[in-house]
């Protein structure tokens, strides 16, 4: 707890308390904290003068918030229209059983994290997968596994 | 000579110099679809190559050109050659290239694309003499791919920032005259006249403007916005210059979505280059015009390109539109007259306010003059981003541009989920904003997505509906509960449990769901499945009655089988079938188990791409045996 009241204050240095400044809090709060958690919702309740459910309301209204904690790798599966049509959901499907995970939810041994995301923006390689920052184009169900190999 | 000037001329020498170098300079695509086909590893290799050999040579990394299909692009200058430009580049390739070109002064022809020399070169192709970029005019894509997107001395070098000290020297109503003579119209999709809108904004009272740029693209299938802050971001700020001076804004705003971290990142590079050119502060470029600009990150919301949910998220609300009037260039941002622009838009000012009206109305038809930007995908051939006047036929971008597609074409959807799809008849159709509008579909911002046969219509249709209806911000019932219930029917449908009372269904939704939604999002939603219905009204019916999906995409309706006499018994497909269902000895034909079969496709994949399967497994319709 104390470590996370640091480093949500050193957050909230670069700020003023404008309700203006939300969603750039909340985004600076996932990237340093990886998820948005009950006890730094409270913290931002108390800066900014918003009521936790109006924080809650607003973070949940955007797909990029998340309230789980995240795994050490992040798998994000473009379910575009060009991938959709290249097969982008069938390789979220596939993902889900090899990991045994849900999207949107953690594996147990915390190495990875599953997400879709509405368009990466790389359409012309579909279908396209994002693990961490490294973006994989014309991905295909069977070169899964020695994707995520190199990340332990 | 002011400093700007000094800076004009330092950027024009250091151009030229490095064009005349001596020693070769490299260039290589690393925007993000660069990056998605392996661009960085080819950087490594580029870089440590040069190291090891001890080469000295300029290494430049640039914008996407357009051609994705040949990513990654690595071009090489040498040696008072032309640049050569070299595709599908893998990390063994590039070392290839360079040490054939840069020590032996030879190339691999097979992987040359074109050269960018004026004149003949050897017998290579020339660039833009390729047939994907012949039928183009870029303009607004002018920069990309060419100029290295994190140096303003390159863009000044191409007579950047040129139009915005034109501006400056006219008055505001002359801007707002030039940029309305020419007749550009909002290249977001809606098509508004861009200085019908600045004329109101300047003309509306209060002392505080605001000027956005909306950079929020939204639409699954389309990167134009993306690629060209990637390439040319320059491009875009100084139209955002040119724009915030018309109207009379001090300070602006640039709304982009988190899932570009490349652009954003170019952007602040662009902006501190800015800063230090005297291109942002008070007092540019020593007139009497003071602006700064803020990055504003969108959070993940479809909506969010809606211009007042849009306003609603940069003051940090939920991103929910509102009614319209008052409309936001009266009452837009903090309840000030707001202006808010397409990437894509701004990117074209600084060409009008340079080259003037007249030039920019060379392209064109009455009414839709200049260009249009498109990502062309889908089942294209030659997949990438384009540039066209506006008026070309769908035939000459999928066929001539696009190259076609391998299996019989079906359809094309313009407009993103808020569009529609264009049968074949229709291809004569050109790319206007009323002649798609009268097609049943939008322009749009720009996505062009190529179906063949292999493409269900009302897949599609449900995958685009589904799309909208989580996207739905949910404050009007039409769109919330109205969206909820047509997926459910398409669901149904794709799952072989329709009846033909389901199309009227569709239909009767699909008008209320248009008519009574509050926002462009409820509105435009149905485009998908009344295109559909209109024009692909038999693959519906099939889909109810035959329980048969001829394009054999939807998975209740389909079985995957092994075709005997192809099958080579490798047991590659025995391996990668993640529930058991194939069995089978070496060296026999190997027996697959529907009942255990979940049509992953894994099998499929390896049988087609393995060197020593047969491309034995096919796809076939339960009901057709």
């Amino acid at each position: 707890m104390e470590d996370l009241n640091i480093k949500i204050k050193e957050i909230f240095r670069n700020f003023s308390n404008d309700p203006g400044n939300l969603i750039p809090i909340l985004q600076k709060v996932q990237k340093e904290l990886g998820y948005i958690s009950l006890p730094a919702i409270e913290e931002i309740s108390c800066f900014l003068k918003l009521t936790e459910s109006e924080i809650y309301g607003v973070a949940s209204f955007y797909s990029q918030f998340r309230f789980n904690p995240r795994g050490r790798h992040s798998i994000t599966v473009c379910l575009g229209t060009a991938c959709h049509v290249r097969g982008g959901s069938i390789l979220m499907e596939a993902f889900e059983r090899d990991l045994e995970i849900k999207t949107g939810e953690c594996t147990l041994d915390k190495r990875f994290d599953l997400d879709g995301v509405a368009c990466l923006g790389c359409c012309a390689l579909a279908p396209v997968v994002k693990i961490d920052n490294d973006i994989y184009g014309n991905m295909s169900v069977i070169k899964l596994k020695e994707t995520l190999e190199p990340y332990e | 000579m002011n400093n700007f000037d000094k800076l004009i001329t330092k950027s024009k020498k250091d151009w030229d110099n490095l064009n005349n170098s001596e020693i070769p300079i490299i260039y290589l695509g690393t925007a993000s679809c660069g990056r998605a086909a392996g661009a960085e590893k080819v950087k490594e290799t580029v870089l440590s190559y040069l190291k090891k050999h001890k080469i000295q040579a300029h290494f430049i990394e640039v914008g996407c050109i357009g051609t994705c299909y040949l990513e990654p692009l690595m071009d090489i200058s040498a040696f008072g050659n032309p640049r050569i430009s070299f595709g599908n580049v893998d990390p063994k390739w590039a070392e290839r290239i360079l040490e054939k070109y840069l020590l032996e002064k030879d190339f691999f022809k097979q992987k040359v694309v074109g050269h960018f020399g004026e004149k003949p070169f050897n017998d290579l192709p020339s660039f833009f003499d390729l047939p994907m970029i012949k039928p183009q005019v870029r303009i607004v894509l002018k920069n990309c791919g060419l100029i290295d997107p994190e140096n303003i001395n390159h863009y000044i070098a191409q007579d950047g920032y040129m139009g915005l000290k034109r501006a400056l020297e006219l008055s505001q109503n002359a801007v707002i005259e030039e940029i309305t003579n020419s007749g550009l119209r909002g290249r977001g999709g809606a098509g508004f006249p861009t200085g019908k809108k600045w004329k109101i904004c300047r003309e509306a009272k209060g002392n505080i403007k605001y000027m956005i740029c909306n950079a929020d693209e939204g639409d699954p299938g389309a990167f134009m916005n993306r690629s060209l802050l990637e390439g040319d971001p320059h491009a875009v700020l100084e139209g955002l210059l040119i724009a915030a001076y018309a109207i009379g804004a001090s300070e602006g705003y640039i709304y982009i979505r988190a899932e570009y971290p490349l652009a954003i990142h170019r952007l602040n590079i662009a902006i501190e280059q800015m800063k230090n050119a005297g291109l942002l502060g008070k007092n540019i470029l020593g007139s009497n015009f003071s602006f700064n600009i803020k990055i504003k990150e969108g959070a993940g919301a479809f909506v969010c390109g809606e211009e007042t949910a849009l306003i609603a998220s940069i003051e940090g609300k939920r991103g929910m539109p509102r009614t319209r009037p008052p409309f936001p260039v009266i009452s837009g941002l903090h309840g000030k007259p707001t202006t808010i622009n397409n990437v894509e838009t701004l990117g074209t000012v600084p060409h009008i306010i340079r080259n003037g009206s007249t030039w920019y109305k060379q392209y064109g038809v009455e009414g839709n003059y200049g260009t249009k930007t498109f990502s062309l995908v889908g089942k294209v051939k030659r997949t990438g981003l384009i540039e066209v006047p506006l008026g070309t036929s769908l035939k000459k971008i999928i066929y001539d541009i696009g190259g076609g597609t391998l299996k019989p074409f079906k359809a094309v959807q313009t407009g993103g989920p808020s569009g529609g799809c264009i049968p074949k008849e229709l291809l004569d159709t050109t790319v206007t904003y009323e002649s798609l509008t009268a097609a049943g579909s939008i322009m749009g911002s720009g996505g062009l997505i190529v179906m063949d046969t292999d493409t269900c219509v009302v897949d599609v249709a449900r995958y685009f509906l589904d799309f909208i209806q989580k996207e739905s911000c949910g404050k009007c019932t039409p769109c919330r509960v109205g969206t909820r219930h047509m997926v459910e029917i398409l669901e149904k449908i794709c799952d072989g449990q329709g009846d033909v009372e389901d199309l009227n269904r569709l239909e009767s939704l699909a008008k209320i769901v248009k008519s009574a939604s509050l926002c462009g999002l409820g509105q435009t939603a149905p485009n998908p499945v009344l295109t559909t219905l209109r024009y692909f009204r038999n693959e519906y019916i099939e889909h109810i009655v035959n329980k048969y999906c001829p394009a054999l995409v939807c998975r209740s309706l389909i079985e995957f089988y092994v075709v005997p006499d192809n099958c080579t018994g490798c047991q590659r497909c025995v391996s990668v079938c993640p529930t058991g269902a194939i069995t089978g000895p070496r060296s026999e034909v190997h027996n697959l188990d529907t009942t255990k079969c979940i049509k992953c496709r894994a099998c499929l994949e390896i049988c087609r791409f393995d060197a020593i399967a047969g491309n034995a497994i096919i796809i076939r319709s339960k009901e057709a045996k």
